[in-house]
């Protein structure tokens, strides 16, 4: 087994709001190993996004609070970190990809001149340097003619090309860790399949881990080694890719396969999940999804479920499992 | 063979940039070909899917043929009668037959109207019910259709998660008794899980009411689950129209075949998503003669750049635009 690069224990993210304090995760727990490509999934709200950016430390105080936990990234604690370690981390060891690279691109700047600027402040190169190494770094991404690209500005890109962008100014300092916050939900599908295949070959040609992040579920089924579910600020399973799609033990889980259309076969029906997601404001006392779980027990409106292993890697977060005859 | 009931012959929607007095006498103006000449059928009670990426010109098809927009050139009939030949009047009477349901329910319903509100303003306007008790009844019903409790009538839009928006939404297309439904996007906006419980609250109405529908949407699994007939569009045109078995078993079109291959299943099993097109997709701003495709396909020939091809007949009920078939 790799030793992890990320680790994640226990960790709690709270936004205390006027209206109350909203728990965007709770106590979740995962590692990310080197070389492997995490893909963490779950509906909109489930704190997918705010795992990601607890890791870069982007929560923003106030109002927002690590309330429990701890990130650790190659055994240095994140948390700790004075403000100029974690910026030497962002950029150079962890980068990120947004999801939409319009918003996360400056508008007013050319796209060399932005990338140019990352690698002059985080890698100390001279202007010429920095622009022939931003120069490769388009053409590393596939974007066409990139020495006249190069002055070009976000708005004169097509969606693919602006994300090509973002992945060539994320990997221009050489990260060993990248994010991907759902880098291809804003894009067609034939689009999305080259830009997945893009980032797959980035992460074997740079030898990088990956975290995931989307909503959906064919994506991480083609991108991803193992894979996290997130429902209501709690992660419920963990497992290889393999496990948690032809072996899913947690019911959230199991009712999210089965929600999705197919393209293989028609059926009259599909399968829903019954009900909402809970409001995160006021969530049901036990495990979040007891209000629309089809196996609710008493002890799951009085208790959160704790992680129990399964199988070897394979964790799930249900009172079912913690019964010895299921 | 069931009847026609809505046919579509011709339909051209064109649009005009930099339309201004300077530029059009400076002849700079440019036209967006959205919509480009398509033809296609809905049979009464199926379901037509009309899928394609962005920019293809689906949603502005469902904008025809509910004349929010008035298109360019063509025919559009329903029962066999020429809806652009009809008079406001007529025109008015005709809007309770075709109903539309958008993709985002956040915008589509009035933040400062209640339910009963929303869902009583159509039967007011068609003056199908008069007084308030016969309203509220409909209102009360239609809730109960569309699976929503009766406590929700008075209660505003923003107190509703999206899908019971899309629900309200929903509702709201049926108050009229329409024959047919468009969903434009309907569920692209929602959660898997809330987009299953929509995909069957449509189901079991079309099998309530035998309401025909023409399905807009861009997920191809989501078309492969709810249609009977499927029409795939790219850049304006139609490529490729048949039943929903052969279009996903058996696509002939280049493009069709791609964007089957570019659907990421949830399967690990399943060969990995890929685009066996090259470059990216074509501009409808002045598009080129010939084949929208030409330039990314691989069965590209020098006719593709020169002629347009028809949509042809393969086989009974499938058609193919394609000039190397």
């Amino acid at each position: 087994m790799a030793e992890p690069v990320l680790e994640i224990d226990n960790l709690s993210v709270q936004f205390n709001l006027k209206r109350g304090v909203l728990r965007a995760i709770d106590q979740i727990s995962f590692e990310v190993a080197k070389g492997e490509t995490f893909g963490l999934v779950g509906e909109s709200g489930s704190g997918k996004s705010v795992t990601a950016r607890a890791i870069m430390r982007l929560i923003p105080s106030p109002p927002g609070e690590i309330a429990s936990g701890t990130v650790r990234f190659q055994g240095r604690d994140l948390y700790e970190m004075s403000d100029k370690d974690i910026r030497e981390i962002r950029g150079q060891n962890i980068a990120m990809v947004f999801q939409e690279p319009m918003n996360a691109l400056n508008p007013v700047f050319t796209v060399g001149s932005q990338i140019g600027d990352a690698l002059r402040t985080n890698l100390g190169l001279s202007k010429a340097e920095a622009r022939e190494r931003t120069a490769e770094m388009l053409q590393l991404v596939g974007i066409p003619s990139p020495s006249s690209r190069i002055d070009n500005y976000v708005h004169e890109f097509s969606g693919g090309m602006r994300q090509r962008v973002m992945l060539a100014m994320a990997l221009s300092c050489d990260p060993t860790f990248l994010i991907a916050d759902e880098p291809t939900t804003a894009l067609d599908v034939t689009i999305q399949a080259v830009i997945l295949e893009l980032i797959s070959s980035m992460i074997e040609r740079f030898d990088m881990s990956l975290l995931f992040i989307t909503h959906n579920l064919g994506v991480v089924a083609h991108a991803c080694d193992k894979i996290g579910v997130m429902y209501a600020s709690h992660l419920v399973e963990i497992g290889s890719k393999k496990e948690i799609f032809a072996n899913p033990q947690h019911p959230y889980t199991v009712g999210l396969l089965r929600s999705i259309p197919r393209l293989d076969v028609q059926e009259k029906f599909l399968t829903p999940i019954d009900g909402t997601v809970c409001n995160m404001m006021d969530p049901p006392t036990g495990c979040k999804f007891n209000p629309r779980c089809a196996h609710t027990m008493d002890i799951c409106r009085e208790r959160i479920p704790k992680f129990k292993e399964l199988a070897p890697g394979h964790f799930a977060a249900c009172h079912l499992h913690e019964q010895p005859t299921v | 063979m069931s009847e026609h009931l809505l046919e579509v012959k011709d339909l051209v929607k064109h649009f005009t940039l930099n339309g201004d007095f300077v530029s059009r006498v400076a002849g700079k103006t440019q036209t967006v070909k959205a919509v480009d000449g398509i033809d296609f059928y809905v049979r009464q009670g199926e379901t037509l899917g009309l899928v394609g990426e962005s920019g293809c010109g689906k949603s502005t098809t469902g904008r025809l043929i509910t004349r929010l927009i008035e298109p360019t050139e063509g025919e559009i009939k329903l029962r066999g009668e020429d809806l652009l030949a009809f008079s406001p009047k007529r025109m008015r009477e005709t809007r309770k037959d075709v109903q539309l349901v958008f993709q985002d329910p956040y915008a589509s319903l009035n933040p400062r109207k209640t339910i009963m509100d929303i869902l009583s303003r159509p039967l007011e306007v068609h003056n199908l019910a008069k007084t308030w008790h016969e309203k509220r009844e409909r209102v009360l019903e239609l809730l109960n259709l569309v699976g929503m409790g009766s406590e929700h009538i008075d209660r505003y839009p923003h107190e509703f998660s999206g899908g019971q928006r899309q629900r309200i939404a929903i509702a709201r297309g049926l108050t009229v008794n329409p024959e047919l439904m468009i969903g434009d996007e309907p569920v692209s906006a929602l959660d898997v899980s809330i987009q299953a419980q929509i995909l069957n609250l449509f189901r079991e109405l079309q099998e309530k009411f035998s309401l025909t529908y023409l399905f807009i949407a861009h997920d191809l699994a989501v078309i492969r689950h709810i249609s009977d007939r499927v029409a795939v569009m790219y850049v304006g045109k139609i490529v490729e129209s048949g039943p929903v078995a052969t279009i996903f078993s058996d696509p002939l079109h280049p493009y069709t075949k791609a964007l089957l291959a570019a659907v990421p299943e949830a399967d690990p099993e399943k060969p990995a998503p890929r685009l066996t097109l090259e470059g990216e997709v074509a501009t409808p701003i002045d598009p080129p003669p010939g084949c929208r495709l030409q330039g990314r396909c691989p069965l590209a020939t020098s006719i593709c750049s020169e002629v347009s091809p028809e949509l042809v007949s393969v086989d009974t009920d499938h058609q193919v635009a394609c000039h190397n078939l």
